[in-house]
């Protein structure tokens, strides 16, 4: 019963994702987008041997289960249906591109070039992400050979046990994400209207963001912690990045004497470390001799112990992030600001508009594509380096309030050996950087086609 | 694009220039703070530390000689060198290599070739991290320097770097270097790899310092002292249990530091102009 809902999922996703396959005529369309559809939640059932849909595992199970299959569908169609794009896109480029010059010897010598890189590609990312997948379905002890097929049961583990609150929540954020994007699709260019759904655009990930802090499990051992824990840590790293990043690199791109000295005194903590960031203001919090201590003493002010207080050991680690990744972000904005219409300054400074008109309606929108490049590299390091940072800062004290998705994972699958457990973390931070590669890959679609350069 | 053709625009807050350089100065000593704040800390004993001293103590080759002879930082280091230089020669060839292939060579199968490789951009090594534990693990190389650097010897960013180079340099290069008779290698060592210093300088900058600052890898798959890199054997000197010592703590993060400061400073100009190359596309 679960299996024919499954596949049913999975044909109704594939259908979906095969609508833009132009070529074809519409009822063939989508009977051609069904059956890749019905293919691949087939293939992921058969995978895990249907362990999903039986009367005998909970009902989330039964949920989740067709989820994948439905994911599962969409994927297979969309694939299909844009490879054959992407193929023809691809080549169409590459005889543009063709020139004289290309060499015509044995057909192995490309493969040879490429033979290195490709064995270390797959050896080392292909086979370990497919085998993380496997390892979520399975209990797995660290240095033991034998392994127990569990099922989902780790990921059901790690989300409340009520099964409609995992369907609905998605589905309203996704309602809000989808209704928002047609409000402005629809809307006049200019008008109040489209004003308003661009303002109210940030909604929908906030709806997204919300909806998954309700759908993980709460209480003391629950992920819905790890969860804020991260989108908080994350967020501040990000926007506290970002936003002094941007009001250094403005100031360093002025032109008065001696800015090269500036610019590379502004830079260098790129080079510096995540834990060497972390160590660093370790030393500046610490509650017996850091600076920070004996400045609030001078002033006759106790200051908290940032290992003890939740919010103080978070601000820390994002003050401690911020300030690593602002040379990075300074390099940038840097870059960025030369690509600010000059004419359009020079212009507006006639027509006597202040600085800060300048800034926002001239400088600020030449900078959105290095702004969203940045938050997507900003976004990686607070996943995944800042591991460092927190290793030498707080080791996730006090109470696990700052122990992240990847500090999260380590503790699980390393400290307390149980790989399953952990892979299964790492399934969920592994669609988070998946969801955020399509979201930038769209949005510089977008950019391409409707903005005229890319 | 590059910074001195900013330097040369005139800049866009207009009036005085002062007011500018007091508020460079200011978020320099900001940014600057830390470090030096560091710097201070490593000259001092603890007793200076704990009565808040702003001036330098003397203890700073007492502390040298704890960290590089007691605690043996000096192999930790080159343990970190070896490592950053084999990762960032590895993925400048195999870069190479790729981005030759990709742009002097017609072949089938060439379009899935570049989807395979750019799927893995969106594959960070750290969501898989605990099967490739387990996968190298297996392989024995647990301890070596192995493990350091072959899972990272390859760069799908370095291959899009140098197809995108390579494809905007002028076709008469390679066709001069066949009528001449030139093997791809020779086109590529004598040709290619000359004119693109900058891209190749760029790549440097970001293996190197990626390489050194590398921690949660080491620290899963390193576990003996002698073969563990330099970010991980931090570690021991931060042994709050046996009693702090700050001094050495701080003096062992500021050498640390050093090795990629000068490669970022060496390669500063290459850095800068490789990364326009990637701004412009």
């Amino acid at each position: 019963m679960t299996l024919f809902i499954a596949l049913l999922v999975g044909a109704g996703a594939g259908a979906y994702g095969f609508r833009n396959a132009l070529r074809l005529r519409p009822q063939l369309r989508y009977l051609a987008g069904a059956a890749f559809g019905v293919l691949g939640a087939a293939v992921v059932s058969g995978a895990t041997k249907g362990c999903a849909y039986g009367t005998d595992v909970d009902s989330i199970q039964n949920v989740i289960g067709v989820a994948i299959a439905g994911a599962a569908g969409l994927a297979a169609a969309t694939a299909a249906s844009s490879t054959k794009a992407a193929r023809g896109a691809e080549i169409a480029k590459q005889r543009s591109e063709l020139r004289t010059g290309t060499y015509r010897l044995g057909w192995w010598w490309p493969w040879l070039l490429l033979l290195p890189t490709l064995i270390i590609l797959v050896v080392f990312l292909y086979i370990p992400a497919v085998q993380t997948f496997t390892l979520s379905t399975r209990l797995v002890r660290l240095g033991a050979p034998n392994t127990i097929d569990v099922c989902l049961s780790h990921f059901t583990e790690l989300l409340v046990p009520n099964p409609w609150m995992v369907v609905v929540l998605p589905s309203l954020s996704v309602a809000v994400i989808w209704g928002l994007g047609m409000w402005k699709q629809r809307a006049l260019v200019g008008s109040a209207s489209y004003n308003l759904a661009t303002t109210l655009q940030p909604l929908g990930v906030m709806a997204l963001l919300t909806a998954l802090y309700f759908m993980f499990s709460g209480g003391t051992n629950g992920y819905r912690s790890i969860y804020l824990n991260t989108v908080v840590i994350s967020a501040g790293t990000v926007l506290g990045g970002m936003v002094f990043g941007l009001a250094i690199a403005y100031l360093a791109f002025q032109k008065v004497r001696g800015i090269g000295v500036y610019r590379t005194l502004l830079i260098w903590p790129y080079a510096v470390s995540a834990p060497v960031a972390g160590i660093l203001f370790f030393m500046m919090f610490d509650p017996t001799a850091g600076v920070i201590q004996h400045l609030f003493d001078g002033f006759g002010i106790s200051f908290p112990n940032y290992r003890e207080s939740v919010s103080l050991a978070r601000f820390t680690v994002i003050a401690a992030s911020v300030w690593k990744v602002l040379g990075y972000n300074i390099l940038f904005y840097l870059a960025g600001l030369q690509n600010v219409p000059i004419e359009q300054v020079e212009a507006s400074v006639l027509d006597g508009a202040s600085a800060w008109q300048r800034f926002r309606y001239i400088v600020t929108p030449a900078l959105g594509p290095i702004t969203f490049f940045l938050l997507i590299t900003n976004l990686t390091y607070a996943f995944f380096d800042i591991y460092g940072t927190i290793d030498y800062l707080t080791r996730g004290a006090p109470a696990g309030a700052t122990s992240v998705a990847i500090y999260e994972i380590i503790r699980v699958g390393v400290d307390n050996r149980d790989i399953g457990r952990g892979a299964a973390q790492s399934v969920l931070l592994f669609l988070a950087v998946i969801g955020l590669t399509i979201w930038q890959f769209r949005r510089s679609e977008d950019r391409i086609t409707y903005g005229g350069v890319g | 694009m590059s910074f001195s053709a900013g330097v040369r625009r005139q800049g866009i807050i207009r009036g005085r220039s002062w007011p500018i350089h007091v508020l460079l100065v200011l978020v320099t000593l900001a940014i600057g703070f830390p470090l030096v704040y560091a710097a201070l800390i490593s000259t001092q004993g603890n007793p200076d530390i704990f009565a808040f001293k702003l001036t330098p103590g003397d203890k700073l080759a007492q502390h040298f000689d704890d960290v590089w002879v007691g605690r043996n930082l000096g192999r930790s280091m080159w343990n970190s060198t070896v490592q950053s230089v084999l990762i960032t020669v590895a993925k400048t060839i195999l870069s190479l290599a790729a981005g030759l292939a990709f742009v002097y060579f017609r072949f089938r199968g060439k379009w899935l070739v570049f989807f395979f490789v750019l799927v893995t951009l969106m594959m960070p090594t750290e969501v898989m991290i605990l099967a490739l534990f387990r996968l190298v693990s297996s392989l024995g190389w647990q301890n070596t320097m192995t493990a350091l650097v072959v899972p990272f010897a390859a760069s799908a960013t370095g291959a899009f770097l140098f197809r995108q180079h390579f494809s905007n340099l002028p076709s008469e290069l390679a066709e001069a270097a066949q009528v001449d008779g030139a093997s791809p290698i020779q086109f590529l060592t004598k040709i290619l790899i000359p004119v693109s210093w900058n891209a190749i300088g760029a790549l440097a900058v970001i293996q190197f310092v990626y390489g050194w600052n590398m921690y949660l890898w080491p620290v899963l798959i390193i576990s003996d002292q002698k073969n563990q890199v330099i970010q991980v054997a931090l570690q021991n000197l931060q042994g709050i249990d046996v009693g702090l010592t700050y001094g050495p703590l701080m003096l062992a993060a500021l050498l640390a530091s050093i090795p990629p400061a000068i490669i970022f400073i060496l390669l500063q100009k290459q850095f800068m102009s490789g990364f326009s190359i990637g701004a412009d596309k």
